[in-house]
């Protein structure tokens, strides 16, 4: 046998930036600054570990990642934990694989942390997939020495109704409390007392009540955090993992859905860097129960000669939505679409309006919404991706103005960037609103561990005024933005006249990125595919003659078959249904109570001489249809979001789809009945065709310059109304969740204590805001809004703003104790 | 026999009302402060560092070299404000210096800390007193409020243009509140738990501003360097381990009592000074600086009690609290007890302290109700050696200090508990068995 010589190890730079250390007798090149226990999994060693996440600050509470260290040729006297020591030049490591001394360490740390752990992982949630039962497993003694008593807790303590902890087996790793403290910044959880009896507890009557709490459950590396809705429910080896996407919010968040013989058993947060990092909102984690509600729509429905809805077979339910809509055709039909569709759902509809009912009336918006904003999102939205705005920009932007857009309840992972980017890297984060929010506490600079937290981001407007705030800011706030900030405006910017071009002239005048921010997850895909009235798929100006020749050509249709005028918004083409311009509607899943009048809507969608219905859930429009569609859930269907950032997210079926049909493919079929081919059986049909569509290469459409407003001013007993939703509410996908329910933020009347004064409220005892059509009572609360503005919850309990009051953001509502 | 008494900080103790501003001012009070007022900081910082006053809190960390990490400058981290903390946290078992001194003689305290705050630049300085000493707390406050109202404390100190304000905070009763960045946490309001190191409090300590945390022992010292010269200050004690020392000694001695005496005193001398072991009956044990310092036995006597000759022989300098322990008193009780003490007093934060001491209190008292087991002294010594070196701070390590070394010179002790205790005796019997009521 020839021994090769050895060969002599080229000496090879140090990257800049960069040290050079040995892991086990590994050289490796580590950035300056990592944690050692980083580079060791860079390098496929596992070092044991609970305190660590890679995503919190370092802790080193738990002690299980100890290696040996040495340092300029010398070891240091004790194992160091390697979650808290930073990589340096020179340094050799060596872990449980090479060090007695570390193997010794750690497996006495683990012999520790079982000495009060319960034997009960047969019955354990955590059990199967369970850091403590894994690594007890591979670095753990054989046995235990420990003969003696365990500590034990009452068990489980629900510290919300969602969140359930069993103290006996929490190893204290404090990743939960250093979660709610840094990520979401809502520390309702923390450590009480000490020694072995420390435990994770709330205060007094003061709920794990966080947007984010089961983040908490997810990244416990022990069954100590469980979900109430789960628990005891299934086992993790039992279950079917698909990843998915979020279908509540437009934050388009990674999601992994774990499903058993048919049933969704729970969902977990994806871990996608570049979107959702591995945090997703309670909301995405939780409300999933729709898919089993009582309320879901299975079958086909046709209203039957005695005006009540019956089952019928599709065959015969598309006959006679196809006869409908034919003979409603001459007239006209308007398709209202909804914001919850996928890109391929959106995009059968816009080509469904414009080939079967050949007409541009079409609309996605299904809440209050303007020309104003159809402009903005012409000038500035549409086409665009990751490339012009993503969160990773955001992160990086030195400053953030949000505007129309209260992240934490209507983006929550935009809320969760900006709070990381304000924590981190110093972001100053304004907010133009009502009051300061909790979210406007927490994106606020954390200048030293116990000063005030500044509170100068909020930029205060009376609803109404916004626009012209805007174009007044703060000379500080302009400077911020000049150097690379961002914007984002929220949809709600609609209920504002001039907002959407004072935030556009805002953009002109520093440079800003502008970013929109819906608040539904299909929103964005639905601008994208052409399911506005004035835009053709990828943003093609229905005016523009070279637009819809590309459109034509792509569909395969004569020159000149595609209506050249834009078509009617949301309340044109539900005003024409009322008073018969329009002969039929087609619905998808839009509630006429999110509408900016309620009445109005519901009265037209009576009157209306036909009326389609395409649905996951009976709702108003139901009991109106003459045929309802019923369509496939998300879990049963494939398809794909565009997020906030323009960022598409596919997602496959995580469920058998037989049975139940997309959108894409119920439109499809019956524009067959109609006589048209619209090729979008599939959504893989639909999105190759998208694609190859590609985006409107033409010039875009100039930004609309309305004119900021005036703000309504209060007259005796009068205020100001200030509203938006908050992420847990009455919404519909929430439905059958009471243990999600039970952590939605108290609704409240919120009011300054002198505008309370004036109007005659207490704090604490209960308020009335009155118009015309009806009233909300709420527990009145202080908060700093401007005088005159009282602010309630949109869709909260009782306060359904837009359904009782029939008014909205900026109108004037009556105040009385 | 040396005459071994050096009374610098406890040289006004017996004076009539020695805790007012009138007294401390006939005996040279406040004199330090005009003199030191008249130098430049760094010149007082270098006569600290010439004096090589180590810390008196337990560690020996040079004093001076401490206040020289503090940054300064207009620039930079030197802009931050700069905070003097003292550790007054007195909690160690056996240490009985810090509560006497600043009953005794409160304003050597403050005008240790005006000094040093000048010499550090800083216009904010806080004791953190803790809290169960009650009385403690009223007099620093009198004290405090006596020194503000002759113009030492508050702005523009004696002309000097220097300002500072002192505030005396009362602690909630955690021995880890002692450890210096659980103590800055609990200062700042949070829960009392070590902080994670680097950074450090000389970078980042209170308010995550430059901060020097010292034990009063220490700051009380430097009045006394300032007046005397470092010279004369190295006169007192070794070459590593200069000046005097209070050694509180307590247990089975005649005069227990707090001795101030140079650095590097034997046990053999001070118990010269206490009068001798009480009664007569012969040294057990003791420990050299509390709790949580190694044990030693009567072989130690003439170890020289200064950072480096404790270490020598395997121990710790820790506060100089020496306790005593005569024959009368069995080992694993008084072990037991020590155990019991840090298994409440662990703050939680990391498993080897937490667990482990959870863990050694259940087999002392097992072992010392008769029920132990042979393997029980194996058992410990590795859990003690799992949590040596291995918990987050200083408090873990100090736990394992009395069942190390008390297995190390006392293990047939352990045993014989083993072996005359079979399972059948009864916690009624203990007494006999501890002797620990004589």
């Amino acid at each position: 046998m020839t021994i090769a010589p050895e060969e002599k190890k080229e000496a090879r730079p140090v990257p800049e930036g960069h040290v050079r250390l040995t892991i086990d007798g590994i050289e490796v090149d580590a950035p300056k600054g990592e944690i050692l226990i980083r580079t060791c999994e860079r390098l496929g060693i596992v070092v044991p570990r609970f305190c660590d996440h890679p995503l919190l600050d370092p802790a080193g509470a738990c002690r299980q990642c100890l290696v040996e260290v040495e340092m300029g040729g010398r070891p240091m006297p004790k194992p160091q934990a390697s979650c808290t020591m930073t990589v340096a030049d020179g340094m050799v490591v060596r872990t449980q694989h090479t060090s007695p001394v570390a193997k010794k360490a750690q497996e006495g740390v683990m012999e520790l942390l079982l000495i009060n752990h319960p034997l009960d992982c047969p019955i354990c949630d955590k059990g199967g997939e369970c850091p403590l039962q894994n690594q007890a497993m591979s670095t753990g003694r054989t046995d235990s020495r420990f003969v003696d008593q365990k500590r034990t807790f009452p068990k489980p303590l629900p510290i919300s109704t969602q969140v359930l902890l069993d103290r006996e087996r929490c190893v204290l790793c404090q990743r939960c409390t250093r979660f709610s403290e840094q990520i979401a910044g809502d520390p309702f959880i923390d450590l009480l007392e000490r020694g072995a009896q420390q435990q994770i507890g709330t205060a007094q009557d003061k709920p794990f009540q966080s947007y984010f709490s089961g983040n908490t459950i997810q990244i416990c590396p022990v069954g100590a955090l469980t979900s109430a809705a789960y628990r005891f429910r299934s086992r993790p080896f039992d279950l079917v993992s698909t990843p998915g996407v979020d279908e509540h919010t437009a934050s388009g968040a990674a999601i992994r859905i774990d499903s058993r013989r048919g049933t969704v058993m729970r969902r977990l947060a994806g871990n996608d860097p570049e979107v959702n990092e591995e945090w997703i909102d309670d909301k995405a984690r939780f409300a999933f129960r729709y898919l089993r509600s009582k309320g879901r729509i299975t079958r086909p429905l046709v209203r039957g000669a005695d005006g009540q809805l019956h089952e019928a077979s599709w065959t015969e339910a598309m006959r006679v939505a196809a006869d409908g809509l034919l003979a409603a055709r001459e007239r006209g039909i308007g398709v209202l679409a909804g914001g919850r569709l996928t890109v391929e759902d959106a995009y059968a509809y816009a080509k469904f309006a414009r080939l079967a009912a050949g007409t541009n009336d079409i609309d996605f918006r299904a809440r209050v919404n303007s020309a104003e904003e159809l402009d903005f999102l012409a000038s500035h939205v549409v086409g665009r991706g990751p490339a012009h705005l993503s969160y990773n920009r955001l992160e990086a932007a030195p400053a953030v103005l949000c505007v129309a857009l209260e992240p934490e309840e209507e983006a929550p992972i935009v809320y969760l960037r900006l709070r990381k980017a304000a924590r981190k890297h110093g972001q100053r984060v304004f907010h133009l609103g009502q009051w300061t929010t909790p979210a406007v506490e927490r994106t606020s600079l954390e200048t030293g561990s116990a000063a005030p937290a500044a509170k100068d981001n909020l930029i205060p407007a009376v609803p109404g005024a916004e626009a012209a705030v805007l174009a007044e800011l703060p000379e500080h706030v302009v400077e911020a933005l000049r150097g690379g900030g961002v914007i984002l405006v929220g949809e709600r910017a609609a209920e504002v006249p001039g907002l959407y071009s004072a935030v556009a002239a805002l953009g002109e005048r520093t440079g800003a990125t502008v970013g929109w921010v819906p608040r539904r997850a299909g929103d964005r895909g639905a601008l994208d595919a052409g399911a506005v009235p004035t835009l053709l798929p990828g943003g093609r100006p229905v005016a523009d003659a070279a637009a819809r020749a590309e459109v034509e050509k792509a569909w395969g249709l004569a020159e000149g078959t595609l209506p050249a005028t834009p078509g009617r918004d949301t309340d044109e083409i539900l005003a024409a249904a009322a008073n018969g311009e329009l002969a039929a509607l087609v619905v998808g899943g839009v509630d006429p109570y999110d509408l900016a009048d309620p009445d109005a809507a519901l009265a037209a969608l009576r009157e209306v001489g036909f009326l389609v219905s395409l649905e996951l859930h009976t709702s108003a429009v139901t009991e109106l249809a003459d045929v309802v569609l019923p369509v496939a859930p998300d879990a049963q269907r494939s398809g794909s979001y565009l997020n906030w950032e323009g960022r598409r997210r596919e997602f496959g079926p995580a469920l058998d789809a037989s049975g139940v049909l997309p959108d894409c493919r119920v439109l499809d079929t019956l524009a067959v009945e109609m006589d048209v081919d619209l090729f979008t059986q599939t959504p893989a049909a639909a999105a190759g065709e998208f694609a190859r569509l590609g985006a409107w290469a033409g010039p875009r459409p100039a930004a609309p310059s309305v004119p900021a407003g005036e703000p309504l001013r209060p007259g005796f007993g009068q205020a100001v109304l200030a509203t938006w939703r908050q992420l847990i509410d009455n919404s519909t996908l929430a439905v059958d969740e009471p243990a999600l329910a039970g952590t939605a933020r108290p609704a409240y009347l919120r009011i300054n204590a002198a505008t309370a004064q004036v109007l005659g409220l207490t704090e604490g005892r209960p308020g009335t805001v009155r118009t015309d059509r009806g009233e909300i009572t709420l527990p009145v609360a202080f908060a700093d809004l401007p005088d005159g503005v009282v602010w309630l919850p949109g869709n909260s309990g009782d306060s359904r703003v837009r359904a009782v009051l029939g008014v909205g953001h900026g109108d004037l509502v009556g105040v009385t104790a | 026999m040396v005459d071994q008494l050096t009374p610098v900080l406890t040289r006004r103790w017996q004076s009539p009302r020695s805790w007012s501003i009138d007294t401390y001012e006939q005996l040279e009070g406040y004199q330090a402060l005009r003199h030191a007022l008249t130098a430049h900081p760094d010149q007082i910082i270098q006569l600290v560092k010439d004096s090589g006053l180590r810390g008196r809190g337990g560690a020996g960390f040079p004093t001076g070299m401490k206040w020289s990490f503090i940054p300064q400058g207009p620039t930079g981290p030197g802009a931050k404000p700069k905070y003097l903390v003292v550790n007054a946290d007195e909690g160690e078992p056996g240490t009985c210096k810090d509560i006497p001194t600043m009953m005794a003689d409160p304003h050597a305290l403050i005008e240790g800390c005006i000094i040093t705050c000048y010499a550090i630049r800083a216009n904010f300085c806080a004791i953190y007193v803790r809290g169960e000493a009650l009385h403690c707390i009223r007099r620093l406050r009198k004290a405090v409020d006596e020194a503000r109202a002759k113009g030492y404390l508050g702005p523009n100190i004696l002309g000097s243009g220097f300002d500072l304000e002192i505030v005396v905070h009362a602690g909630a009763g955690a021995y880890i509140c002692g450890e210096e960045t659980a103590l800055l946490d609990s200062l700042e309001g949070r829960r009392g738990q070590p902080r994670l190191k680097p950074p450090f409090p000389a970078t980042s300590g209170l308010y995550a501003s430059p901060t020097v945390v010292n034990n009063v022992e220490t700051i009380a010292s430097v009045p006394a360097i300032v007046m005397g010269g470092s010279d004369w200050f190295r006169s007192m004690g070794t070459e590593k381990s200069p000046g005097p020392k209070i050694y509180s000694i307590s247990g089975h001695v005649e005069r227990p009592g707090q001795y101030e005496a140079p650095l590097g005193t034997t046990l053999r001398q001070l118990l010269e000074l206490a009068g001798g072991m009480k009664d007569g009956i012969p040294l057990k044990f003791w420990t050299p600086g509390g709790s949580s310092t190694p044990i030693f036995t009567a072989e130690h006597l003439d170890v020289p009690l200064d950072f480096e000759g404790a270490a020598a022989a395997g121990s710790m300098l820790g506060t100089t609290a020496v306790q005593v322990f005569n024959e009368t008193v069995s080992v694993p009780w008084a072990v037991m007890k020590w155990t019991e003490f840090y298994k409440h007093e662990s703050c939680g934060k990391c498993t080897p302290c937490r667990e482990g001491t959870y863990w050694l209190v259940q087999i002392l008292e097992r072992m010392v109700h008769g029920q132990g087991t042979e393997a029980d002294v194996e058992t410990m010594l590795d859990i003690c050696d799992n949590i040596l070196g291995r918990s987050f701070c200083a408090l873990g390590d100090g736990a394992t200090s009395p069942i190390t070394s008390a297995i190390k010179y006392f293990r047939q002790e352990f045993l014989d508990l083993i072996a005359e205790q079979p399972g059948v005796k009864r916690p009624e019997q203990l007494d006999d068995l501890v002797g620990a009521k004589a």
